[in-house]
């Protein structure tokens, strides 16, 4: 046996031992996920469990190095761990801004101590992280943001307001961005910092979205201290971190066109079959077949991503390709889920729609073309830094 | 596996990349198309495929090839892409060549296989018989008769049928599907040389009681099945990369055409109109070559539905290369419905493309039945 297929083995057997029944299968919704942190809640007792052993082995964070907790482990030893999960059905053990976002950007831009102190909470789960990027008058210009930190000595005074801040109420930290040099051209006056959302002059309020639930906040700071053992990457070059966390923002929420049960599945069991076998909607059986290969596609495209930027063979902008197809093919999928449920998928409330979820759900996506920059933001860049087109 | 090209495959990329830039580039194409060309082929460029080891980059060293696999196949088709080359690579390289691979005996490898790897003999495999590619409804047949069979029906779509010197042929035997390798000269069969909207060249193949001899017969009668879908999801893989080169080149050709075309006093690259449709292009043929890549390696690899990685290529590449075609033309305006420029002979070879071997209907299909619905 090779190594590869040594750890194979073990990984089946292991994963086999450890992942309790009520982690597999699909997360029914949103709420079912894991996102750990201070006030952590949990679907069931077992829910907790999956989420501490994974996070022990550093299988939350399977690529990052054992010595910030993460679990160490190759790019194909990683791919061989993920193939292994989805072939038990495996939920992922804990869903996180931190392992997805900043964890990756302070691995490239984080001091010794940064990467020590955070890295491995974020790994097991302690702490939840969210992202102060977005403002009032700063969306698709993220840069032209207004956020202001003053210099006082050894801390900065932070005031302003950000907003479409995901999970905010529900927080620990959050990574912001705020502007330390106003008179600055405006991508060069911008810093990347951390902080404690318990920090006195924080306070957030919910926004209902069309789905009919709030997970997104605006967020005031009204004289926060923020200690300059925070700062992430250099003074003033908070772009440089905030771009690179993007990338990886946009390869996570592209990752989403490529979640939940097959589709064909989902419409046989709403609508059956006719005599000859096929989906008795025949229409609808064609838009499904061509989804399924486009998401079949998108996932080799993603694979395929990985391997070129491990082997350096492309730009970093490729994320946004990732970013945009992957949230335009979720939001399709969804409709398609909406068209093979009929009359049944409207209801709102309903025990057994489980308090409207295909509805919801279907809402919800349509801001996946939106949160971490629009698709038409994500055309922008590539025509920009893929295809080089003059005039962007 | 990793799903980029290893080093050798990308020098093997490089080669037939720079050789057909070289020796067979668009205008070799319009050349045999505009001399109405008796062949429609170049012989001396199929040598020269065979001095590559191109011709034979599947086949076994020991009959001559390169001994190579799907992944290098779909390189050389995915260069014949771009630049669009006539050439017998399909039909003689690809897809006889795995029928005889896996199933011919010893004396038909022996025959043909060193003088495909050559450069030498063409060879063309008759499947289709309507307008659509159906091959679990093939209706030719094949009577036992004397020592051998008798093979009756109508084929059409035969890649190089018209200059073929041995034809494999698809028919119906008594309780299921048997190959057959027939002299095109044998009595009782009629070729007809269709020239094809791409200037690429087909034929349409009558077989009137055709007597053969059962050593015509490739593995066993009633057989032929497995042979056949291996050597067509080979094609198929074959054909995505052929597509995803063309739509590729299409593609590159476009945007060098809004760097340098200015109207209202600007490089028509600066509306953003025209970059979103070139951005979102660029992304779908991102996505169709890694499911091409992917394909092709799973064939290599023997994977477990590998048929079915196939079909997702070649639907997918084949609905990409339509789109960067059809925006090609568009974004190139008035010239781009001219003769002279190339893009729309780009448009021409991705129709034919996605005909052959199952369009993206026929692929779709065959992923929905196997999904269940
Ligand atoms: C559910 C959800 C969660 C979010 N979570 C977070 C979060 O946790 N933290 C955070 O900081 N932000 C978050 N966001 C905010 C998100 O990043 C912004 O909404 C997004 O960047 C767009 O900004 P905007 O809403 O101001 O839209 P605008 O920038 O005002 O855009 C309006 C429209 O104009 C288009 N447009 C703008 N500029 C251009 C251009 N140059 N070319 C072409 N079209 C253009 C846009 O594509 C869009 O269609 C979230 C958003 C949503 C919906
Ligand atoms: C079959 C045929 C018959 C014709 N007959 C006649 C005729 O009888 N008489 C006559 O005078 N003309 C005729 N024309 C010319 C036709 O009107 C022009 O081809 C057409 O106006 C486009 O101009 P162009 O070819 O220079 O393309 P370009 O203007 O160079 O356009 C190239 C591409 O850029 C796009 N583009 C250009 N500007 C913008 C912009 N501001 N924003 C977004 N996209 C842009 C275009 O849509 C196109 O996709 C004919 C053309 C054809 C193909």
């Amino acid at each position: 046996m090779t190594d590869l297929e040594t750890f194979r083995a073990e990984t089946r057997a292991w994963l086999e031992a450890n992942c309790p029944a009520e982690c597999r299968g699909p997360a029914e919704n949103d709420e079912d996920r894991v996102w750990g942190g201070r006030n952590a809640v949990f679907k069931t007792p077992a829910h907790k469990r999956w989420m501490e052993v994974m996070g022990e082995r550093g299988w939350t964070a399977p690529e990052w190095p054992r010595e910030y907790g993460g679990g160490g482990l190759s790019r194909e030893e990683a791919k061989v761990l993920a193939s292994e999960m989805r072939r038990i059905d495996a939920q992922s053990p804990l869903s996180s801004f931190g392992i997805w976002m900043l964890g990756p950007a302070l691995l490239q831009f984080g001091t010794e101590e940064q990467k020590k102190r955070f890295l491995p909470e974020i790994v097991r789960g302690e702490i939840r992280w969210c992202q102060g990027y977005s403002e009032p008058g700063a969306g698709s210009d993220l840069a032209g943001l207004q956020t202001r930190a003053e210099d006082r000595g050894d801390h900065w005074i932070v005031n302003g307001q950000k907003v479409w801040t995901s999970y905010a109420d529900k927080a620990d930290w959050i990574f912001c961005l705020v502007r330390t040099d106003p008179d600055a051209p405006k991508h060069l006056g911008i810093s990347f910092v951390l902080f404690d959302m318990a920090t006195p002059g924080v306070t957030t309020r919910p926004i209902t979205l069309i789905s009919g639930k709030s997970p997104f906040c605006e967020t005031f700071f009204d004289n926060v201290r923020v200690e300059k053992e925070n700062l992430v990457g250099t003074l003033n070059r908070g772009w440089d971190v905030a771009k690179a966390l993007l990338a990886h923002e946009r390869t996570m929420i592209g990752a989403m066109g490529d979640m939940g049960r097959p589709m064909g599945q989902v419409a046989v069991d709403s609508l059956g079959l006719d005599d000859s076998g096929r989906l008795d909607e025949p229409m609808l059986r064609t838009k499904i077949a061509e989804l399924e290969i486009d998401v079949a596609a998108f996932r080799l495209s993603m694979e395929r991503v990985g391997d070129q930027v491990k082997a350096r063979q492309v730009s970093p902008a490729i994320a946004s390709m990732l970013k945009y197809y992957g949230s335009e093919l979720n939001k399709r999928r969804h409709e398609l889920a909406m068209a093979a449920g009929g009359s049944d998928a409207l209801e709102w409330e309903s025990e057994r729609s489980k308090g409207g979820t295909p509805a919801r759900e279907w809402l919800r996506t349509k801001a996946n073309s939106i949160e971490g920059g629009t698709s038409e933001v994500q055309l922008n860049i590539i025509a920009k830094h893929l295809l080089q087109l003059p005039g962007v | 596996m990793p799903l980029i090209l290893t080093e050798e495959q990308t020098m093997l990329k490089e080669a037939a990349d720079g050789f057909l830039a070289e020796h067979a580039p668009i205008t070799h194409l319009r050349q045999l198309r505009d001399s109405r060309d008796a062949e429609g082929v170049s012989r001396e460029l199929w040598r020269a495929f065979g001095e590559m080891g191109f011709a034979g980059v599947i086949i076994p060293e020991e009959h001559g090839g390169s001994g190579l696999g799907a992944v290098e196949a779909g390189v050389v088709a995915e260069a014949l892409g771009r630049t669009l080359t006539p050439s017998p690579f399909f039909g003689s390289s690809v897809l006889a060549a795995r029928i005889l691979i896996d199933a011919a005996s010893a004396e038909q490898q022996a025959a043909w296989l060193p003088k495909i790897a050559a450069g030498e003999a063409i060879l063309s495999l008759a499947v289709d018989e309507g307008p659509k590619h159906q091959p679990s409804r093939i209706a030719t047949t094949a009577e036992r008769s004397g020592n051998g069979f008798k093979l009756n029906g109508a084929k059409g779509f035969v890649l190089d049928g018209h200059i073929a010197d041995a034809l494999i042929v698809a028919a119906k035997t008594e309780t299921g599907t048997t190959l057959f390798l027939v002299d095109p000269k044998t009595a009782g069969i009629e070729i007809e040389r269709t020239v094809m909207v791409d200037a690429h060249n087909a034929a349409r193949i009558t077989l009137k009681d055709v007597q053969v001899d059962a050593d015509a017969v490739i593995g066993a009668v009633d057989g032929g099945e497995g042979a056949l879908n291996a050597a067509l999801d080979l094609g198929r893989a074959c054909a995505a990369a052929c597509l995803t080169g063309a739509g590729d080149e299409a593609f590159r050709v476009t945007v060098e055409y809004l760097r340098t075309r200015k109207q209202f006093g600007r490089a028509i690259g600066e509306f953003q109109a025209l970059q979103h449709r070139a951005a979102h292009l660029f992304t779908e043929l991102e996505i169709a070559k890694a499911a091409t890549l992917a394909a092709l390696q799973r064939l290599d690899a023997g994977a477990d539905k590998a048929d079915l990685a196939v079909s997702v290529a070649k639907a997918k590449a084949g609905r990409v290369a339509e789109l960067a075609v059809q925006e090609a033309v568009q974004m190139h305006g008035g010239v781009g419905m001219t003769d002279e420029y190339d893009v729309g002979l780009f448009m021409k070879r991705v129709r034919v493309l996605n005909e052959l071997l199952g369009d993206a209907g026929f692929h779709a299909d065959r992923l929905a039945r196997a999904g269940g619905y």
